[in-house]
């Protein structure tokens, strides 16, 4: 088939890169090779328009064993221990098709954790959809929700914490990223390189299909009317034979037969069989008739292009492929070599001993197209609106219509569609600043979290970088655990536009700034432009996935309130900062001016502190102040106690709005009995910190002294009642 | 006592049983689902998870597998057996528990903690709790939903075939707290010769006060009793 400029375009190519890849090839490709180079050029796998700002990123630190490039990250944990993890998106498909497309998100993300030799132990997720009176949202909210749970509750990886939010942002392109956190030794870590010449090249796990046909290339354009005939290009997912797979893979692991190993997951047998190659140095064989297929008379090209999901491709030891074989087939998967590597540094490519294509492995990896796209810095937008002039609301109006807004309300109705407990470890469920998980049959724990504030980076995306690893620090301090380290999925628009590729410049010179100053390194990510619909994008959402370490899970703490009688002393100043805010937002619908600053030295001062009192015992409950402000904080601890809490006037601020609901940043709320508080606040002011006594711990009434006083069961219920009443909306 | 745990390919509580048994003192051998004789056990448990990925109906695949010829054998014979939710729905895809278990009322999964209060505890496996005791369990399934005829469920009642039921915190019966669906608020069944046990909370999960609560510690202790 002579190849067109029509051909070219549909591939997802421009003409520029067109030529670079005859040049590469000294020839024209032909259709098969075509589609291998488009797979592989995209920006999904090629990352060319953020490759030399992801390479600021700070990604060493003594506790990192493996930063990014690999199927994930590795973190020291100490002794023998590792943690694997890292987060994706599957924003595109899970719009075209939400069950299928976060499902497969979901089982995605959970092959790149066991390939890497960790057994999963949670799943975490982050979410953005529409207005709630978007005509779509509410089916994609239930088809998300089901999605990842079905996969999750089948496969049997406690899904532990998340994120959900809703914005016009999305309307036209949701958000659903998805996070795995697996255990491994540490001496037993699988990697992707390629080793050795004349290795076989193994096949494992389901059968290749036709679905998923240039997924990756969809999700590297922008959507328009047409996006829903795109529906053949979603993948579909069958957490069972994953299941099946991750436990022979894992069987398989425990002796030395595999060389190295990685996942069919985007671009499919193209980007898993070229990037082993490429790391080591080696060409591939693949005889693409052995392939094992779904459907009868599957063409090369469909073969290479497949994603097709439950497929691994392993590298492995000589003379070790019959033991390997009967694993696989006592878990009735399939086992095929073939393969295998050689000294051409090319990708060969037979169908029944006839050569169909051949590449040079480094036209399609290293001499990938690299952008330097031309973007603009964001000002810092000004403070214009004076409060004053504002119409007037009283303290417990406001707090009651942001407690039942979608985006504050309670959100058991999500995390009770998924099974949080199953392999009994996890110790800390959702709903808290960050879940906790026990390292089966031992002392330590890991705290794990996911935040975003799309917002603040979208009004100056310098700060609103430095906000979410701030954030994400935060939420793992307040629940006793040492921050180490953390795994980033950045959702951005098109990078083609100047505006938006400086929203991803600078937001990832935030991120990088707060990773270094927190030593808080980036291990492994994901990035996602084209999210947008014909020229509409949505807001800068990075997503930040955090892990900290407690060594004893006896340390651990909640927010929940624990002792009547006892004192919430807030750790940091308020300024009173109502731009960007919850409140502004909800009650008045401001959406303008500056994101709250960060102070990265107060922030680490503060956070290391707090650490210390949770493992002298001298706290009972910590909660991180964050969107909302105080109030809603307070709201919070006291919602998920049993008890009330009488709140104090402000002292120095004097409008009320501005102290309450005020989002300024490094805060906590720590509850302390009195026995204890001369103890904190001695270690708080060796340290330097700023404290503050804002209310005391009481039986059932939510109070503000002088303002109003709630029961907490109405303010539960208050809190609860949204996401039920949407549903039969 | 010799435990025996059943290993379907989409168990994935198995590990989980496993780890309470092995806590409370049992011998535990896992057993995989193409062997074709059982271990010499006094109680063969068959776990949670998706056996055969739940396809055609839950349990159904599972009921039909080579070991579960052995487990009704053993089963007809005295042993005792307790599935937990997945197992329950392959007791009763064998004939070995009355009724069925249909998709719950809402039509989505749960996961959360729910109160059982334990209604009969003259037998092997509640003889630890006390009557009437409310217990903290967790749920997680898609078909929790129990439902049989009028007959069976006055049998049930009658001959003291149910031990648990779900509750309030207070222990009222009410369909307010079911959370399922299921008749009467059963979450779990007996056999006429009560040896075996079929039922939808997970007392392996409710062992260790650090993870949540420890009421599923007496479930296997009463066993040993």
């Amino acid at each position: 088939m002579k190849i067109t400029n029509t051909i070219v375009e549909k591939h997802g190519l421009k003409s520029d890169e067109y030529s670079r890849i005859k040049e590469l090839l000294k020839r024209e490709p032909n259709l098969l090779e075509l589609g291998i180079f488009s797979a592989m050029w995209n920006e999904h796998c090629s990352y060319k328009s953020s490759r030399i700002h992801l390479k600021n990123l700070p990604t060493k630190g003594k506790n990192v064993i493996q930063g990014p490039g690999e199927n994930a990250g590795v973190i020291d944990i100490g002794d023998d221990d590792a943690i694997v993890f890292k987060i994706e998106s599957h924003n595109h498909p899970s719009y075209i098709e939400p069950y299928q497309g976060a499902a497969t998100g979901v089982g995605g993300i959970l092959r790149d954790v066991f390939t890497m030799g960790a057994r999963p132990i949670a799943l975490l997720n982050s979410i953005h959809f529409g207005k709630p009176d978007h005509p779509k949202t509410k089916t994609l909210l239930n088809g998300v929700v089901s999605g990842i749970g079905g996969y999750g509750n089948c496969i049997g990886i406690p899904t532990v914490a998340g994120e959900i939010k809703f914005d016009s942002t999305y309307n036209e392109n949701i958000l659903v990223n998805a996070m795995a956190v697996g255990h491994a030794k540490k001496n037993k870590i699988f990697y992707s390189k390629a080793k050795g010449l004349n290795k076989s090249v193994v096949y494992v796990g389901s059968k290749t299909g036709r679905d998923g046909i240039h997924g990756a290339s969809m999700a590297s354009a922008e959507f328009d009317e047409n996006s829903a005939d795109k529906k053949p290009t979603v993948q579909v997912g069958d957490p069972f034979t994953e299941k099946l797979l991750m436990e022979a893979c894992l069987e398989l692991m425990k002796d030395n037969s595999i060389i190295s190993i990685q996942d069919m997951g985007a671009a499919g047998l193209t980007s898993s069989s070229v990037e082993m190659a490429s790391k080591g140095n080696l060409g591939i064989e693949l005889h693409l008739d052995r392939v094992p297929s779904r459907e009868e008379g599957m063409t090369p090209y469909e073969i290479m292009l497949s994603e097709s999901q439950e497929r691994m491709l392993i590298i492995m030891e000589d003379n070790k492929e019959k033991t390997a074989k009967k694993i696989f087939e006592k878990w009735d998967l399939d086992f095929v070599v073939i393969g295998k590597t050689t000294d051409t540094n090319n990708l060969t490519l037979k169908f029944n001993n006839e050569l169909v294509g051949e590449i040079p492995i480094d036209a399609l990896a290293s001499k990938a197209p690299l952008y330097d796209r031309k973007w603009i810095k964001t000002k810092l937008p000004e403070k214009k609106i004076n409060t004053k002039d504002l119409k007037k609301i009283k303290l417990q109006d406001a707090l009651i219509k942001i407690l039942s807004s979608p985006n504050q309300s309670n959100k058991t109705w999500v995390t009770e569609q998924f099974d949080q407990m199953v392999m009994t470890d996890t110790i800390q469920r959702s709903g808290d600043d960050a879940a906790i998980i026990k390292i089966h049959k031992k002392e330590k724990a890991i705290a794990v979290t996911v935040d975003s504030s799309a917002n603040y980076c979208k009004a100056h995306p310098l700060t609103g970088g430095k906000q979410i690893v701030c954030e994400s620090w935060r939420n793992l301090v307040s629940v006793g655990a040492k921050p180490i380290a953390i795994t980033n999925c950045l959702n951005f628009g098109n990078p083609e536009n100047p505006k938006i590729m400086g929203e991803f410049a600078e937001c990832l010179l935030g991120i990088k700034e707060a990773c270094e100053f927190l030593d808080y390194p980036v291990v492994s990510g994901n990035v996602s432009f084209y999210n947008g619909t014909n020229k509409k994008n949505i807001d800068p959402t990075p997503v930040i996935g955090g892990v900290g370490l407690i060594k004893e899970s006896k340390n651990k703490i909640s927010h929940s309130l624990k002792k009547e009688g006892s004192i919430i002393l807030q750790v940091g100043k308020t300024f009173g900062h109502l731009y960007q805010s919850i409140f502004f937002k909800e009650i008045y619908s401001i959406t303008e001016g500056p994101p709250p600053e960060i102070n990265l030295s107060n922030e680490k001062n503060n956070g290391e502190t707090i650490l210390k009192l949770i493992n002298f015992k001298l706290v009972d409950s910590v909660h991180d102040i964050s969107s909302g402000g105080l109030i809603l904080a307070l709201a919070e601890m006291s919602m998920s106690s049993k008890f009330g809490l009488k709140i104090e006037k402000p002292k120095k601020l004097s409008n009320l709005m501005e102290y309450y609901f005020g989002e300024d940043q490094g805060r906590y709320l720590l509850e302390i009995e009195p026995k204890n508080l001369e103890k904190v606040k001695k270690i708080l002011h060796e340290n330097n910190i700023f404290d503050e006594k804002v209310a005391a711990v009481q039986k059932n009434d939510f109070e503000v002294i002088d303002e109003f006083k709630i029961d907490i069961n109405e303010l539960r219920k208050i809190n609860n009642s949204w996401y039920n009443k949407y549903q039969w909306l | 006592m010799n435990s025996s745990v059943i290993v379907f390919p989409g168990s994935n509580c198995d590990r989980d049983i496993a780890v309470a048994l092995e806590k409370l003192q049992f011998k535990n051998t896992m057993v995989w689902h193409k062997e074709t004789s059982l271990p010499k056990s006094d109680l063969i448990v068959i776990p949670g998870g998706f056996s055969y990925g739940d396809y055609l109906r839950s349990g159904a695949i599972a009921a039909k597998s080579n070991i579960l010829n052995e487990v009704i054998k053993a089963a007809n014979d005295g042993c005792l057996v307790l599935g937990i939710c997945n197992g329950f729905q392959i007791l009763t895809e064998t004939g070995l528990l009355k009724g069925v278990l249909l998709r719950n009322k809402n039509l989505k999964f749960i996961g959360k903690d729910v109160c059982v209060k334990a209604i009969n505890t003259d037998n092997k496996f509640c003889n630890k709790y006390k009557k009437n005791q409310i217990l903290k369990f967790n749920i997680a399934h898609n078909e929790g939903n129990y439902f049989t005829n009028p007959e069976h469920l006055k049998e049930l009642e009658d001959k003291n075939l149910i031990p648990f039921k779900y509750c309030d915190q207070q222990g009222n019966i009410n369909e307010e707290n079911n959370p399922n669906g299921s008749l009467n608020n059963i979450a779990g069944v007996f056999n006429e010769k009560k040896n075996i046990l079929g039922m939808m909370p997970h007392p392996e999960r409710m062992i260790d006060q650090i993870v949540s609560k420890n009421d599923g510690v007496n479930l296997f202790t009463s066993l040993l009793n």
